[in-house]
């Protein structure tokens, strides 16, 4: 029984490799969104305790032990929202950059001059 | 109200952030006037509060009457409130210096710079105050979301520079992410004073230790301390000019004061020796800084590499970990502030005016941005009475008394390396622009913006004695 | 005992004010010159009624703010300080006289800044001079290299911009290591404070961090003072106009070098712990080979105020010669020195600048006949120079008299030797400008300038120079009692011993 932590890892290692290894900006990004989707992974895991269910209180049941930690899911919530933001940020910034450049790939995207004033 | 001090800086700024946008939608001109108000609400209800921390002690607020340790706390005390106050000042200075830079570049668009411009600073302020680790996360994304936008917002070779901010950007937060769930699960707490009490009893823990590297390794990406400073030179180079001006000064200072803060009360008793890792990544940035610095022949790049170098001095003084080291750290967080925003608002207004020519060979024609840029150059060379030269005095002592007289070496021969870039960019680096240039002084806020930098640099270093004997001294744990 | 008082800080009034002055004055010629004379003029009234107290062994003192927490801000009005800070503030007088004329005779570019950074100068210099402790010294003497540069590169062609970053180069290196030696002197002593005699607590420390610290110490002072083979960037700094090399070779940056040189000997180390470190034999025998170095250099050059400027690296090393000696006669003599020299130095430059401004040459293999033409600069040239070789009864005689009694008596026979082969070196650079410059007019040894002397702005202050000179050679202590302060200086740091 492979414990989950591994992955967990497997798939921080793995989005790291991506964000590092490939050449298209867009594979970068995929890789960035493993990632943090292994830490949120990593988070949930610790929150997991045996023989406990969901956190969502269930009328009657008042026993903490029956209850997986809470914490760890209000916390990822955020940290899922952020990476949401951030994807949006990153995927605008992708668009225009396939705009001005033409290729989303590392070595053809270096180099454009401006392309006007900001905002537009 | 008096009791919600603590949290007013941040409740200003994001009151402001949300009212430009509604308010520019009728009155598109009110946009500039009305951020650097809020921003300057911002450092002087930063400044109350700091003042009532170094009367009274530190002030803690619990957000939304949730009592800590379950709730999230607000701390301000000497070091929380200096490094607020310091953050908002230069921002409000530069915010009010970059008006005429704004309307020129971004012209209808410019309340979306203010806009954005008002959101990394609530970041910065909430990361700063906030006395719980996974409430530093947030308001780091926050700042982090709004500074990637700023730095892609000038179109061509800014994209790839802010996409690359953004990778890194995030993996750096990730990691903090990673770090403290790590503490978490260590301790079963989140609020760093706990974490710090809690600390003590797990001590040889492979978590606790574990957390510490994480934590350590995201701030520092944050920071740009090398070699995790990938993303800096090129974001700052890239970037539009007031949009740099703003950012250089204030965004790595706010995970310096995270990292300062971790290391020396949650994570200093983790097993691993991260402290004496950051003092020695300290040192390397000083020295590659100083010497990419001086190679540079574009005067943006030349100071982003600068910054690299001296984000360095501020990490050898943390990771130092006694009195002298520390206050030098905290003091130059606030010299570096001064003098890079001067620096990069004079070269803007410089390269304005249509570029061409040397900082300093503006003598005659702009007298007044040359003399400032220069006494912030000479800040940064470290030459008395301006500040840069008493954070450095700090940092020596410091690095003397931990009996470390290699980075002291370090340390002075990174002064030399700052005057031979400084040099050059007064006297020696040409800005590529168009040669058909304006003649006269920049714009009125550019130079009123530049002359508040200047005195404060000289006045912060004067007064240094008594910050440091009473603002930052008293807060600082006992080091030994 | 030292006697709270405002003096002081109203010595450094004058300068700083002048310096703000003079920028809001830049449009007004007249008045903004005449802030120049103003200033110097209280500068040095102010300096000399410090003489008295500081004679008596009541220096003022005063101190502001803390700089580091315990170290504050101070000055102290000590013998050594006052004769360092008479001699700067008597001569700006005269050099701000004989500026005026310069710049307006040659109708200088920029002469606002140059004047506002002669005052700033000249403020760093008292500053310098009164500092009580080694931080509130080490502040003064950056910004004293800060306020020199734009000096230096006034001229603004290639070869002045070259000059000042040369000059930067080795005064920021200098400061870098003068400033780790501070910074080790107060994490050793725990005090920074200037002390007669040497900071008792520094005593305590291994030789090898001694020998360290001085090295520090000597390396920082020494590229102000042109210590070889740290005097480089002197004889290249010539290219500044005359009446800055007038204050940088007589009275500002390289007699702060020498000066700093004296606290540390006197104040920082103490003669009787660098004796039985046996650094004094080593200081010797830098200042020896700088003596002579400096000498042998002066005599092939052909442009006048290189010579000069070499002559300059060598008479400065008769002064770290008597302060390394140890003898207390010898200290006074080279406090003597440093005001001798800087009268008789500064006489030459106004004589070269003069000559410049009136004849039109710098060669001097030009310089055929200008003597004949302009007697009473010549005449003045010819003054100074002999009693710089030592000749009596200049001031120079008595100051070298003293150093060599000093020498003899402390056994440093080599120091002697050096002297003597000065002596003679002085004479051989010197006399064949007199020479020819009183020859018959030739006609192919270049055209020898035009007729008459220059301004009076400029021949009065050399007279007034030249005069003085032989003044302070007849009656030392007649003039402004240097001779009585150059005592009591080496007094005060004998008796710590």
């Amino acid at each position: 029984m492979i414990s989950p932590y591994w992955v967990a890892i497997g798939l921080l290692m793995l989005g790291l490799y991506a964000m590092i290894a490939h050449r298209n900006f867009l594979k970068k990004f995929v890789g960035m969104t493993i990632f943090q989707t292994a830490i949120i992974l990593f988070f949930l895991l610790l929150s997991v305790k045996r023989d406990a269910t969901l956190p969502i209180l269930v009328p009657g049941v008042a026993d903490p032990r029956a209850y997986m930690n809470p914490l760890p899911h209000a916390l990822m919530l955020t940290a899922i929202v952020v990476m949401v933001a951030t994807a949006g940020v990153a995927l605008a910034i992708l668009i225009r950059l396939h705009a001005v450049a033409g290729s989303l790939e590392e070595d053809r995207v270096d180099g454009p001059e401006a392309d006007g004033p900001p905002g537009r | 109200m008096r009791q919600h001090l603590p949290i007013l800086p941040v409740v200003v700024t994001l009151g402001g952030a949300l009212l430009i946008p509604i308010v520019a939608l009728g009155a598109r001109r009110v946009a500039a006037p009305l951020a650097c108000v809020t921003a300057g609400l911002a450092a002087v209800t930063a400044a109350l509060a700091l003042a009532d921390a170094v009367a009274s002690g530190p002030l803690r607020y619990a957000v939304g009457g949730w009592a800590s340790p379950w709730g999230i706390e607000v701390v301000v005390d000497g070091l929380s409130g200096f490094v607020a106050v310091a953050i908002a000042s230069v921002a409000t200075v530069v915010l009010t210096a970059s008006g005429p830079a704004v309307r020129a570049g971004y012209g209808p668009a410019g309340p979306l710079f203010y806009t954005l411009a008002l959101l990394v600073l609530l970041g910065l302020l909430g990361m700063v105050v906030s006395g719980d680790l996974f409430n530093v996360f947030v308001f780091l994304e926050v700042s982090s979301i709004a500074s990637y936008a700023l730095v892609a917002s000038a179109g061509g070779r800014a994209l790839a520079a802010a996409f690359r901010y953004v990778v890194l950007g995030t993996v750096g937060a990730s990691f903090y992410l990673l770090g403290v769930g790590f503490l978490y699960a260590a301790t079963g707490t989140l609020n760093m004073a706990d974490v710090a009490r809690l600390a003590a009893g797990v001590s040889a823990s492979p978590l606790l230790a574990g957390g510490a590297v994480f934590v350590a390794v995201g701030l520092a990406i944050k920071m740009g301390l090398f070699p995790l400073h990938a993303w800096l030179p090129d974001a700052y180079t890239h970037a539009p000019a007031p949009v740099v001006s703003f950012l250089a000064p204030v965004a790595t200072k706010a995970a310096a004061y995270v990292l300062a803060r971790s290391l020396l009360q949650v994570i200093g008793q983790a097993d691993v020796p991260v402290a004496a890792a950051v003092a020695w990544a300290g040192g390397a940035a000083v020295l590659f800084g100083g010497v990419m610095a001086a190679r540079q022949t574009d005067a943006r790049r030349l100071l982003a590499y600068s910054s690299v170098s001296q984000v360095g001095y501020i990490a050898v003084g943390l990771g130092l970990g006694n009195a002298p080291g520390v206050a030098g750290a905290y003091l130059h967080i606030l010299n570096h502030a001064l003098m890079k925003a001067a620096l990069f608002v004079a070269v803007g207004a410089v390269a304005a005016r249509g570029g061409g020519v040397a900082v300093g060979a503006l003598g005659r024609e702009m007298p007044v941005t040359a003399a400032c840029a220069v006494v912030a150059a000479l800040s940064m060379v470290g030459v008395p009475p301006a500040g840069g030269f008493f954070s450095k005095w700090y940092l020596l002592e410091g690095s003397l008394a931990a009996g470390e007289p290699v980075l002291a070496a370090v340390l002075l021969a990174g002064s030399l390396l700052g005057a031979v870039y400084m040099y050059r960019l007064t006297e020696r680096v040409w800005f590529a622009g168009a040669e058909r240039r304006e003649r006269g002084e920049a714009p009125a806020p550019v130079v009123a913006g530049l002359v508040v930098l200047a005195v404060a640099s000289v006045a912060v270093g004067v007064a240094s004695a008594p910050i440091v004997a009473r603002v930052l001294g008293p807060a600082l744990p006992a080091l030994d | 005992m030292d006697a709270p008082s405002l003096l002081p800080a109203l010595a450094l009034a004058p300068s700083a004010a002048a310096a703000i002055l003079i920028v809001a004055l830049r449009r007004r010629p007249a008045a903004r010159d005449a802030v120049s004379v103003a200033a110097a003029l209280a500068q040095t009234a102010v300096v000399a009624a410090m003489a008295p107290p500081a004679l008596r062994g009541a220096p003022p003192v005063w101190a502001a703010i803390d700089l580091v927490p315990g170290v504050p801000l101070m000055l102290r009005a000590d013998a050594l300080g006052v004769l360092f800070a008479l001699v700067a503030s008597a001569l700006w007088v005269l050099t701000t006289i004989y500026s005026i004329g310069y710049v307006r005779a040659l109708r200088e570019p920029s002469q606002t800044r140059y004047f506002a950074a002669f005052a700033l100068c000249l403020l760093a210099t008292v500053g310098i001079a009164l500092s009580a402790n080694l931080l509130t010294f080490f502040c003064f003497f950056e910004v004293l290299t800060v306020a020199t540069y734009p000096l230096v590169v006034h001229a603004g062609t290639p070869e002045a911009t070259r000059a000042g970053r040369v000059y930067l180069a080795y005064t920021l290196g200098g400061g870098t290591a003068l400033l780790a030696a501070v910074v080790w002197t107060h994490a050793l002593a725990g005090t920074l404070d200037f002390v007669p005699g040497g900071i008792a607590a520094l005593a305590a420390a291994g030789p090898g961090t001694l020998w360290a610290l001085l090295a520090l110490f000597v390396i920082g002072c020494g590229v102000k003072a042109a210590i070889v083979p740290l005097h480089t960037w002197l004889p290249l700094a010539m290219i500044a106009p005359t009446p800055v090399s007038a204050l940088l070779h007589a009275v500002a940056v390289v007699k702060a070098g020498v000066f700093g040189l004296a606290r540390v000997v006197g104040h920082v180390f103490g003669p009787a712990p660098l004796h039985a470190l046996g650094a004094d034999t080593a200081l010797v025998w830098i200042a020896v080979a700088t003596i002579v170095g400096g000498s042998l250099a002066a005599l092939p050059q052909d442009n006048l105020k290189r010579l000069l400027a070499f002559s300059t690296v060598s008479q400065l090393s008769y002064v770290v010669l008597g302060l390394a000696v140890g003898a207390p006669q010898a200290f006074a003599g080279a406090l003597l020195h440093l005001a001798s020299h800087a009268l008789l130095k500064i006489t030459l430059f106004f004589c070269a600048g003069a000559i410049h401004v009136a004849a039109h040459v710098d060669a001097i293999s030009a310089m055929r006949g200008v003597g004949r033409r302009m007697p009473l600069t010549m005449g003045a040239f010819a003054v100074a120079a002999a009693m710089l070789a030592g000749l009596p009864p200049g001031a120079a005689f008595a100051s070298k008299w003293q150093l060599l009694g000093g020498a003899a008596s402390a056994g440093a026979w080599a120091g002697v030797a050096a002297l003597l082969a000065s002596t003679v070196l002085t004479i051989a650079y010197f006399a064949p400008i007199v020479v020819r410059a009183f020859a018959p007019d030739g006609g192919e040894d270049g055209d020898g300038g035009h007729g008459g002397e220059a301004p009076a702005s400029l021949v009065v202050p050399l007279l007034l120079t030249a005069a003085a000179g032989v003044a302070l050679g007849l009656a030392p202590d007649g003039l402004a009692r240097i001779e009585s302060l150059a005592r009591a200086a080496a007094h005060a740091v004998g008796a710590g011993r």
